[in-house]
């Protein structure tokens, strides 16, 4: 059921650091950078945080990051949520304010992968012998072999293609190259997508997002503390924020679902912002493989059922069309340091609803979306007003 | 008998991959999959249930045994995996009739993107194969599936 908070909040600051590999630097170092950022985003001080949500896949470091940046004694909460850790770290900073409880909050997610990738559960079978290990004698938990499957599912449907796949990442990468936050910044064609190495058929190398090291941190404020601070001009209003888990499915015994969390948040999103998906200027979406991009137009309303890939053909995503979808190059050139991802999704529709975008900016853009999906399975959506 | 003879005289067994999979003593009946059914609701699962996540029921439940055929829901083709996992190999979702959906190898074909296309939403048959030793020498005994004839 969809749960209209006690009032309104807003977004007065976002940061993210450039997503990247930095081993010579510590995640506390990077979320640390992120922080600073925001704050200086939104013209504050740590002393005016009054509540921080923590978001890392590998470690509880919340606190650590406010010993690095300053320490207030205030509640610090970690969480920890596959995917949709950064975004669900947030959402813990936006009720905080939403409910009444609290005036200002911040969400950060940050994490660092290295070149280790953190492809899902390798589980070990029976009294720990490695011999009852499922994978890849009884299909694979694996995340690029998960979402290439929920590809070839909507093929199976609608006949999609490989060729239709790989047109998401060309839109991306060619996005990416306006975004200095971008751990690549390099456009592909066709050609070079389709015949990149094969990952796990029907994503190619550059249909899968990299792995790396990056953190992002947004600011909550209520609607009088927006005032009070003369943020109206660059405050954003969280129109919904709204956190799901799958439902239960036929399949779900066998396959975690990327299609049905994210379509029960949208309902849910759409119904307590009063916004539908014709309405979308830009949406940041979990494009973890090109496969799953496509997917979620239908999933969102972007586009009729099986109708996604023509919409993508036509342009109606690109930076331009009706709505631009992953502006930023998405996950796919932007990057996935995994507990990092959601933060920095609600940040880049931050900077598209301002018009801070640079070369990457959606004309005229006043309402956005940022999906996160974590197979675990959880989905965020948040709808952003300006 | 002291513990050492006792291992060495024990004799190789064949032992499934995961509790659903039942491998029955006799050689003339086959393997087979088994789950529960809610009585409330009717959904099913594979293997054993304490509560059914659709309907929420506790602890009421028939058991079942899976048929042999279902239907290819899903599948890719997997190039790169974790260390130590042998590819390609054919990663693919089976639709059971019975309402639930496994997580399998698809086998008897070839990993090639023409021909497996072709074979979603049809039908395809269960079987068995050995894929491991374990420490103790056993056989370890997983399900596939295959295009069925």
């Amino acid at each position: 059921m969809p749960v209209k908070p006690a009032r309104d909040a807003y977004i007065i600051g976002v940061g993210m650091v450039k997503y990247g590999r930095y081993p010579d630097k510590s995640v506390v170092d990077l979320a640390t950078e992120a922080v600073i950022a925001a704050l200086k985003d939104a013209n504050l001080t740590m002393k005016d945080i009054q509540m921080v949500g923590s978001g890392n896949l590998s470690a509880p470091i919340g606190q650590a990051i406010m010993r690095s940046v300053g320490q207030t004694g205030v509640p610090v909460v970690n969480v920890s949520n596959a995917c949709a850790t950064g975004s669900t770290a947030c959402r813990e900073a936006y009720f905080s304010v939403a409910s009444g409880a609290f005036d200002i909050a911040m969400g950060i997610g940050s994490e660092q992968m290295g070149k280790a990738g953190l492809l899902g559960a390798g589980r070990i079978g029976a009294m720990g012998d490695l011999a009852y290990i499922p994978e890849g004698v009884m299909g694979s938990q694996l995340m690029p072999p998960v979402f290439s499957q929920w590809g070839v599912d909507h093929m199976r449907k609608y006949g999609t293609t490989f060729e239709d796949f790989a047109r998401v990442a060309y839109k991306n990468h060619k996005n990416s190259v306006h975004n200095p936050y971008a751990q690549y910044q390099q456009e592909f064609s066709m050609e070079e997508i389709m015949n990149a190495r094969m990952i796990s058929w029907p994503n190619t190398l550059y249909m899968c997002c990299p792995t790396g090291d990056g953190a992002g941190a947004v600011i909550y404020a209520s609607a009088d503390k927006v005032r009070q601070l003369g943020l109206s001009s660059k405050a954003v209003k969280v129109a919904a924020c709204v956190l799901t888990s799958d439902p239960w499915s036929e399949s779900g015994n066998a396959i975690l679902d990327i299609n049905l969390c994210t379509r029960l948040a949208v309902k849910e999103a759409y119904e307590i912002a009063g916004i539908g998906p014709e309405d979308l200027d830009a949406v940041e979406l979990h494009d973890c493989f090109a496969t799953a991009e496509l997917l979620h137009y239908e999933n969102m309303g972007l586009a009729p059922e099986g109708e996604g890939a023509r919409y993508l053909k036509e342009g109606k995503f690109d930076i331009g069309g009706k709505t631009a979808v992953n502006a930023s190059g998405g996950l796919l050139s932007r990057g996935h340091p995994l507990g990092a991802t959601g933060a920095c999704g609600i940040s880049e529709i931050v900077w598209q609803l301002r018009g801070e975008a640079g070369g990457r900016q959606q004309p005229n853009a006043k309402v956005g979306l940022a999906h996160v999906i974590g197979l675990t399975s959880a989905c965020t959506v948040n709808i952003m007003v300006k | 008998m002291t513990q050492a003879s006792e291992t060495e005289t024990k004799e190789k067994q064949q032992k499934p991959i995961v509790n659903y999979l039942k491998l029955p003593d006799s050689p003339d009946e086959k393997p087979y999959l088994w789950g529960s059914r809610c009585k409330a609701c009717g959904a099913a699962y594979l293997g054993p249930r304490l509560a059914c996540a659709r309907c929420f029921a506790v602890g009421d439940f028939d058991e079942i045994r899976f048929g042999d055929e279902g239907t290819l829901k899903t599948f890719t083709i997997v190039h790169q995996s974790a260390p130590g996992i042998e590819v390609p190999f054919i990663a693919a979702i089976v639709d059971l009739p019975e309402g639930t959906a496994v997580r399998c190898n698809l086998g008897g074909i070839e990993p090639d993107p023409e021909k497996l296309v072709p074979l979603l939403g049809k039908k395809v048959e269960m079987y068995t194969e050995k894929v491991r030793e374990d420490r103790e020498g056993n056989d370890v005994i997983a399900f596939k599936y295959r295009p069925a004839n």
